[in-house]
């Protein structure tokens, strides 16, 4: 297995609160990792910076060059009126004008996703676990072989949480795409995830999750 | 009624206009920009009360006021945390110095109502092809951003997480709506241009569910209105802004409380 992701020293601070400093760590490719801490320890901070939003006060990281990323990010805020279908939504990274080979392509994401037989719901009607998978969906568009997820699994009933990791888990086993999964929620880690990363006091760990000790303090 | 010169110019100027206002107010809309839609008309206002004054034509000062005023409204709304009351600011402050343009320059009140009101009836041929410039100037603007425009203001964490540039998509837009507005004025008039703006999308959000769909409704509906208001306001002679305004409304109504009806069922 070869190295996709390797972190160097990496530092961030806003004015002079130092959110995590000199974190090194690497992902192998085709990897389950889970990224754990505390509120406010910086994870989402961490993922931004992976995907070059804003820039670290110091240190690199490095992606292997063949890297296609993906991202779900933390909060949307698609009120109930949100008109969208769940298929125009996930389109949404697509021209407006879709050729029959782009729409091929959606369909397969949403069938991939299970969203196909409700494509045609709006956004604004869907539940949350719909929801959290079409925008799982609409990052797959890219095609990509690293997918990001920050809490994608926060405001799930039971059910809906299983139904995300297995598709989760699918994607890496069929497609081995290599997923760095937010979380507070170490049970369901543990189920789903190798490895995972916890950061609090402004340093990172690295382990396997079934060695997964630490509490949350 | 279409043997008039005056009403063959009036119906393509405003075929157009609505088909402008149409699908940029799918982006206001989904943008959450309608109070700037609203500010924007009566910075329009000071700015052809501007132009009187300085004897040019209105169209020309509402353009220059709203392109100042949208891309500052615009700068202050994204990063200021007072934005409602600094926009109700800056729209007190515009509205009053429209007025005092209006006073200085001293043109009589039937000049003023007509930038308040609009005057469609009015557009000779000349102002007909520069209304149909601008407005296919503005809709090249829109489509030639489309796929990020889209992204961005349907789904703007998703657009940021994918890269978009949005803050060029956010320029590039506030012109196109300052354009917009400075247009539509000239048939609804400045104080009611919003109406253009906003209803018709409002209408289309609740009927489509993909954006193509939605800007076809809210073309359509914009042009029911301007359509129908001007052949009434031909009829009756009473003022076209005043059916477009009852059409619009009445459209969305009816279709706000059939969805809230069928909701509930
Ligand atoms: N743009 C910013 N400017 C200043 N401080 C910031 C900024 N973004 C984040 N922070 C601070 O950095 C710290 C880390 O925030 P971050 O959102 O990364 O935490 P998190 O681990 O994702 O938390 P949560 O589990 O609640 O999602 C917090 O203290 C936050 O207040
Ligand atoms: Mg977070």
């Amino acid at each position: 297995m070869s190295e996709i992701l390797n972190v160097n020293n990496l530092t961030m601070r806003f004015d002079k609160k130092t959110v995590f400093k000199d974190l090194n760590f690497k992902l192998e490719e085709g990897s389950m990792t889970a990224l754990l801490g505390p509120n406010g320890t910086g994870k989402t901070t961490l993922i931004n910076i992976l995907m070059k939003m804003f820039p670290p006060t110091a240190g690199s990281f490095k992606f292997a060059a063949d890297v296609r990323l993906g991202y779900v990010p933390q909060f949307r805020n698609l009120d109930a009126e949100y008109p969208l279908s769940i298929a125009a939504f996930t389109g949404l990274n697509a021209p407006l004008i879709k050729s029959k080979k782009v729409k091929d392509i959606i369909n397969k994401q949403l069938k991939e996703t299970n969203l196909y037989d409700i494509r045609n719901t709006r956004m604004g009607e869907a539940s949350g676990g719909q929801k959290q998978r079409a925008y799982l969906a609409q990052a797959l568009l890219d095609n990509p072989n690293v997918i990001i997820l920050d809490e994608a699994t926060a405001s799930l009933d039971p059910m809906a949480k299983e139904e995300l990791m297995q598709l989760i888990e699918h994607l890496n086993e069929k497609h081995n795409i290599t997923v760095l999964f937010v979380t507070h929620d170490v049970p369901l880690a543990t189920k789903y995830m190798q490895n995972y990363l916890y950061l609090n006091h402004q340093q990172i760990a690295q382990g396997r999750m079934a060695d997964f000790k630490e509490e949350y303090e | 009624m279409f043997a008039y010169d005056f009403m063959r110019n009036a119906f393509l100027a405003s075929t157009f206009i609505a088909i402008t206002c149409g699908t940029v107010g799918v982006y206001v809309v989904a943008r959450n920009f309608s109070f700037l839609a609203h500010t924007l008309s009566e910075i329009g206002f000071a700015g052809a009360a501007f132009a009187v004054w300085l004897g040019i034509g209105s169209l020309w000062g509402m353009l220059l006021f709203t392109l100042l005023g949208s891309i500052s409204v615009g700068e202050l709304s994204l990063h200021s945390e007072q934005k409602e009351s600094s926009i109700s600011a800056i729209s007190a402050l515009f509205t009053g110095l429209g007025v005092l343009f209006l006073a200085i320059s001293g043109v009589n009140s039937n000049y003023a109502t007509n930038i308040l009101f609009g005057s469609i009836i009015g557009v000779d041929k000349q102002g007909v092809v520069q209304l149909v410039l601008l407005s296919v100037i503005v809709l090249l603007m829109i489509f030639s951003i489309q796929k990020a425009l889209n992204f961005d203001s349907f789904d703007h964490i998703g657009a940021l997480a994918h890269g978009v540039k949005s803050g060029w998509v956010s320029l590039i837009f506030l012109i196109a709506l300052a354009m917009s507005v400075s247009i539509g004025a000239q048939i609804v008039g400045s104080l009611l241009v919003f109406i253009l703006l906003t209803l018709p999308p409002a209408t289309a959000n609740y009927l489509g569910k993909t954006i193509g769909a939605m800007i076809a409704w809210s073309i359509f509906f914009a042009l029911i209105g301007v359509w129908l208001g001007l052949y009434l306001g031909f009829l009756t002679n009473l003022p076209v802004t005043f059916f477009i305004a009852v059409i619009e409304v009445a459209i969305y109504l009816i279709t706000y409380f059939t969805h809230v009806i069928k909701r509930s069922l």
